[in-house]
């Protein structure tokens, strides 16, 4: 509240010294740069946890240090970094960060100050997280769930300590995601320039900005099942915790609920999966429309497809739940609300289709990566209509048919959307280009290394294969043809992974010797490529705020020269810059 | 059809926040602030909704046992009352500051402004007395889920308030540091917010608390839990 | 192109693996076989969409491809493509396709949920991390168990003093047997954490859950042996938690049956053999056996058979003999003295000294 009048101040003081131009900056610019570092560094940690799970899995006993133990650990803190420290916060903290302001015509967020918390707390939050690994009994294994009794009980790595740290991170987490997502929220409604209505906003904004409704709204969820959990945990209360025994032995617990943590897990994890995905659909509809040189179709569906998926992740978050031992007529509500969520995700993939339609495509980098989107999420989509309609998710939930769903929807998608969108967005952010060779190269072991991976591990999934298994050599219904492969799926993915040092080495070059870029190389439409200098300095715009004269989509208008019109150009000066047909 | 006209067709033309508020005077600064506040209100609502609806479920099972039973301490709940009427000074002093300051009267804006918050601090004091005294009849937070949740859902909501009293401070100290009315005014707008949505939010959980189990069973079948 | 050419190849690979892949179902051995048609109609219509979506993706690469720049002002991409009337068409397949998915899967779930009469109950009890299981006696009704009566001598719980309990059939091995044809509705309870019991051939599973008890029907069609795995990550020796289901034709079934021990009949044995008995109850209940086997085959643990008197390599290169105190240090404080090989996953036991004996002394037991 009173922090308003030091934003006010602040704003006038141009930051001089290193650490407050890009430590303790207020800038968005500098903050999303921060966050997207930290995220990617926790992102590589997670990916090197994959790789040592999937060596396990694919040529068990392979790694002389990975016991049970060990493996459950790895697969527990991959799954939740991937998730939450890595891709909600790039999507947010990162992208949302950059994009809003420039994309609307704001000079910064609205509270700078929060904003700059925000990143601090959300790095508090990763070495809470981090500081997990270094303590007796290590991290956490209990499964990126963590759900009770197993997550906080004798027999599951990391009860000691591992699991008190990895609440206390999450809490602190939310509080760094919610004083983000104030200020992305209110920037949107309240900060918009001159012309800038709603309906002329990118859909990357639409995407961001709905995500962070929900996750201002689903993430308290969060917060209520980890507070009680940690009370359970540290001082015995029974929120959660049931009348059980442990290793042989009575426990003090009695009568919580199990099956209560699961709803208010979903009730969080569900919308959780729309805000990576609701970003990723709108950076990927403005990605297509740029490359394909052509209004992105349906514009106004788009948006209202968002609001709908939006909306609707709210109430379908039981069907994480269809063998949980909840009521299972809760089947037949939930099985109906996930299925027609269904029909504006699908819409929105025809939208996307048919932006290419009669455009004129430019194979670049970027473009590549939304056409891999397309396909990834087209396939990682219409596996959840299996595990959507409940009867079919009975016997494949807990398989590793779940495992390929997620990870190509959610995994893999939002993951290209990343990369298609950091070579998109990369010369306004650092003025250089991406090395389009690299790029090229990066992409083809990615996309089709993680087809590779996820699509024929729907197969063990339908053979029965269960899902967080240590080792399952032992079982006779598993063939050695599933074993091998698995080894097979783990040669793909360690390729995958290593490949992503081509990206990590394009970004870090490129930023500094990369070809200069110019403003506008792509020749987009939309604001953030129209600032008077690239890469933006602090307040964005110079001394005067641009008006926006029309929507970000003006590409290849008819009798007009160039093949698109920038936002804040106005009719008149259409009007002199026409050539006559 | 053109994209402007598409724009125009498309019933969000009313240029809203862009309009009018991209200049950034104080009006705007305050109008975004008091936008940023609600949006953290209705996170703070959705934080509480979901600790009833825990709540609720949780008050179902067999081993609950109410603490405003006949015999058990709340079931003569005045303590509670008591603190409820220093929190409802708080807001009613609190508005009382913010009137005065929309009049520009200095002085009586700051004199009720420090007592709406003498009167938050009794207020959290007097539930800090009411823990000791459960606790001193052996009501300990793992005791019972009922406890556990008396103390989980006082002691948040508590701590919201410890949270809106530091930006009182704060703006005590301008006040102190003699910052003029004008510029106060838009912080103290802020706090009786704040304050308001608090009370509203103490009486809900004030209700929650001392009704009886079979409120809850009625509560949980009408929610067709 | 390069792109347009690789989406082809890989919607013919994927075609071609759907239908020439080692990887099928399990054979399925219940009623459910009526799941196994769901999949393939959902396999069906997300296929024709996933085909469908992709060719057009590939028809528009390469006709829309960029050409260079245009030579008469004109641009190359259309400016007004956008149809509402497409749209609502799209839409309106789409929901079909779903409701063409959904409500055959709802009829088949409809199903599911509702337990024929005349099902036979059967309790799964899951602890880390073992099966075990109960049958009702000749009464038909299993009788009522509470996690807080669980003791040494009544591993599951059971209320002595109700009548329906005395003369069910209790069955404290990883082993459950079936008679075919008949339904079975599995009553599921579980004494610690989330179980899951799943038995890949006959499709249907569910989580098991502490403090209340979830249920699922069946009816085995098939005569044979089948795995028993839990499908809900239950702690570190998870994938370890192996059961067998065994189905039986009626005659076999009657046979097994009959030499099971019934509630009643477990509570007066307690035969006077040195705590060997009571010793073998402990590792029954406390679980031991999920990692240490008692027949010399390979575990989490090492084995029990022979165990006593041999002298072990430990981690360090040192070797000890495993004599009572050793054994009972390990059993109280597991990561002390850690056999070569073998990963620190055991926890500690804070068995009284008398439950020590007695495990060591059924440890000596097994040859």
């Amino acid at each position: 509240m009173a922090y308003v009048h030091d934003a006010e101040k602040e704003a006038l003081h141009q930051p001089h010294s290193f650490w407050s131009k890009y430590v303790w900056s207020q800038d968005h610019k500098v903050i999303a740069i921060q966050y997207s570092l930290i995220a990617i560094f926790a992102g590589i940690i997670a990916l090197v946890l994959s790789a040592m799970m999937r060596m396990q899995i694919g040529f068990p006993g392979s790694l002389e240090f990975m016991d049970a133990n060990t493996y459950y650990q790895a697969m527990t803190m991959h799954g939740m970094i991937m998730v939450i420290y890595l891709l909600t916060a790039l999507f947010l903290g990162g992208f949302g960060n950059y994009m809003i302001p420039l994309m609307v015509g704001a000079r910064d967020m609205v509270f700078p100050f929060v904003n700059m918390l925000s990143v601090w707390f959300y790095f508090l939050s990763v070495i809470i997280l981090l500081a997990s690994f270094f303590v007796p009994g290590g991290p956490t294994g209990a499964g990126w769930t963590l759900y009770p009794p197993q997550a906080i009980t004798a027999g599951t790595p990391g009860m000691e300590w591992g699991i008190i740290l990895m609440l206390v991170s999450l809490l602190v987490f939310i509080i760094a995601a919610t004083m983000g997502g104030l200020n992305y929220v209110t920037t949107v409604i309240q900060a918009r320039t001159y012309g800038m209505t709603l309906l002329r906003m990118p859909l990357t904004v639409w995407g961001i900005f709905m995500a962070t409704i929900l996750a201002l709204l689903a993430f308290p969820a969060l917060f209520v099942s980890g507070v009680m959990m940690l009370l359970d945990r540290t001082i015995g209360t029974s929120f959660f915790m049931p009348e059980m025994i442990s290793m042989g032995q009575q426990t003090d617990y009695d009568g919580g609920s199990p099956i209560l943590f699961q709803h208010l897990f979903w009730f969080f994890g569900h919308p959780e999966v729309y805000i990576v995905a609701l970003p990723a659909f709108g950076m990927i509809s403005d990605i297509l429309s740029v490359h394909s040189r052509k209004k992105v179709f349906g514009y106004k569906m788009m948006v209202w497809a968002i609001v709908a998926i939006g909306v609707l992740s709210f109430i379908v978050w039981a069907h994480h739940m269809y063998v949980s031992g909840m009521n299972p007529y809760f089947g037949f509500f939930f099985a109906t609300t996930t299925l027609i969520i269904a029909v504006p995700t699908a819409i929105k993939v025809y939208n996307w289709v048919l932006t290419l339609w009669k455009g004129d495509i430019h194979m670049t980098v970027p473009l590549l990566f939304a056409v891999a989107f397309i396909f990834t999420f087209l396939a990682g989509g219409l596996t959840g209509l299996f595990l959507g309609n409940v009867i079919v998710d009975i016997p494949l939930s807990d398989t590793y048919f779940v495992v390929a769903h997620f990870h190509m929807v959610m995994g893999v998608a939002p993951v290209l959307v990343v990369f298609g969108s950091i070579y998109h967005w990369f010369p306004k952010i650092t003025g250089r280009m991406m090395n389009d060779k690299i790029g090229m190269w990066h992409f083809w072991i990615t996309f089709l290394g993680t087809y590779a991976i996820y699509f024929p591990m729907h197969y063990l999934g339908i053979l029965g294969m269960p899902r967080r298994y240590y080792d399952s050599t032992a079982y006779e219904f598993i063939p050695q043809s599933a074993h091998d492969l698995n080894a097979f799926i783990t040669i793909a993915a360690l390729i995958v992974g290593a490949a992503q040092v081509l990206f990590i080495y394009n970004m870090i070059h490129s930023a500094f010797k990369g070809k200069e870029s110019g403003p506008n190389p792509w020749n987009a439409a939309s604001l953030e490529w129209q600032t008077p200098q690239t890469p933006p300095v602090h307040g964005n715009w110079g001394e005067k705020l641009p008006v926006v004269h029309r929507w970000p989509y003006d590409y290849s208008v008819p009798g007009v020269k160039e093949d698109f019109v920038p936002q804040n150009v106005s009719e008149q000066e259409l009007e002199a810059n026409k050539v006559k047909l | 059809m053109t994209a402007a006209q598409l724009m125009k067709t498309s019933g969000f033309e009313s240029v809203g926040g862009g309009a009018n508020e991209w200049q950034e005077t104080p009006e705007v600064i305050a109008l975004r602030a008091k936008t940023g506040l609600r949006i953290l209100m209705a996170v703070i609502t959705s934080l509480f909704f979901l600790f009833i609806v825990s709540f609720l479920i949780r008050s179902q099972i067999a081993d609950w046992e109410h603490l405003s039973a006949p015999w058990k301490p709340l079931a003569n709940p005045w303590p509670l009352w008591i603190n409820t009427g220093a929190l409802v000074l708080a807001s009613i002093f609190l508005q009382w500051s913010r009137i005065s300051s929309r009049k520009q009267e200095a002085r009586r804006t700051v004199e009720t402004l420090v007592l709406a918050g003498f009167f938050s601090l009794v207020f959290i004091g007097g539930q800090l007395a009411v823990w000791q005294q459960l606790m001193s009849l052996g009501y300990f937070v793992s005791t019972n889920p009922a406890n556990s949740f008396f103390y989980l859902l006082t002691g948040l909501h508590g701590l919201h308030l410890a949270g809106g009293l530091m930006a009182w401070c704060k703006t005590v100290v301008k006040a102190w540091r003699g910052m003029p009315i004008k510029q106060l005014s838009s912080s103290i707008e802020l706090c009786a917010m704040y304050w308001h949505y608090l009370l509203g939010l103490w009486f809900v959980l004030l209700g929650l608390l001392t009704s009886s189990p079979e409120t809850y069973a009625a509560l949980v079948r009408l929610c067709g839990l | 192109m390069a792109l347009a050419i690789i989406l082809v190849v890989l919607l013919i690979g994927s075609t071609i693996f759907q239908f020439v892949n080692p990887w099928s179902a399990t054979p399925v051995a219940s009623n459910w076989g009526s799941i196994d048609n769901i999949i393939v109609i959902t396999s069906v219509i997300t296929g024709i969409f996933f085909v469908g979506i992709t060719l057009f993706v590939v028809y528009a690469l390469v006709k829309f491809r960029h050409r260079g720049p245009s030579e008469n002002g004109q641009h190359q991409a259309s400016y007004e493509p956008d149809s509402k009337k497409l749209e609502w068409w799209l839409t309106g397949i789409t929901t079909v396709g779903i409701c063409a998915l959904l409500a055959p899967g709802l009829v088949v779930y409809d199903d599911f949920v509702h337990v024929p009469e005349g099902a036979t109950e059967v309790e799964v009890v899951g602890k880390q991390w073992m099966w075990s299981f109960r049958l009702p006696g000749e009464d038909g009704k299993l009788g009522h168990a509470k996690v807080k009566l669980i003791g040494m001598d009544n591993p599951f719980g059971l209320d002595p003093d109700d009548p329906n309990g005395q003369d069910d059939l209790l069955i404290n091995t990883n082993v459950l047997h079936l008679p075919i044809d008949k339904p079975v509705k599995m009553v599921l309870r579980s004494l610690d954490v989330l179980h899951n019991f799943y038995v890949p051939q006959i499709r249907a599973k569910m989580d098991m859950v502490p403090g209340q008890v979830s249920y699922f029907w069946f009816t085995p069609t098939k005569e044979g042996r089948y795995e028993i795995l839990c499908a809900e990550y239950c702690g570190v020796a998870h994938y370890n938690m192996k059961g067998h289901m065994i189905i039986d034709s009626a005659e076999n079934y009657q046979a097994w049956l009959s030499e099971q021990p019934t509630f009643a009949s477990s509570l007066v044995s307690g035969s006077d053999d040195g705590g060997v008995e009571q010793g073998r109850q402990l590792a029954e209940s406390s679980g031991c056996f999920a990692c240490h086997s008692i027949d010399g085959s390979k575990s989490l643990g090492p084995t029990w058979k022979g165990l006593f008197g041999k002298t072990e390599v430990l981690m360090d290169g040192t070797t000890v003999v495993a004599d009572e105190a050793y054994l009972k240090e390990s059993i109280t404080d597991p990561n002390a003295k850690m056999v070569k090989d073998y990963a620190p996953v055991m926890v500690a036991y804070p068995l009284s000294d008398s439950q020590l004996d007695a495990l060591v002394e059924y440890i000596k037991s097994t040859p």
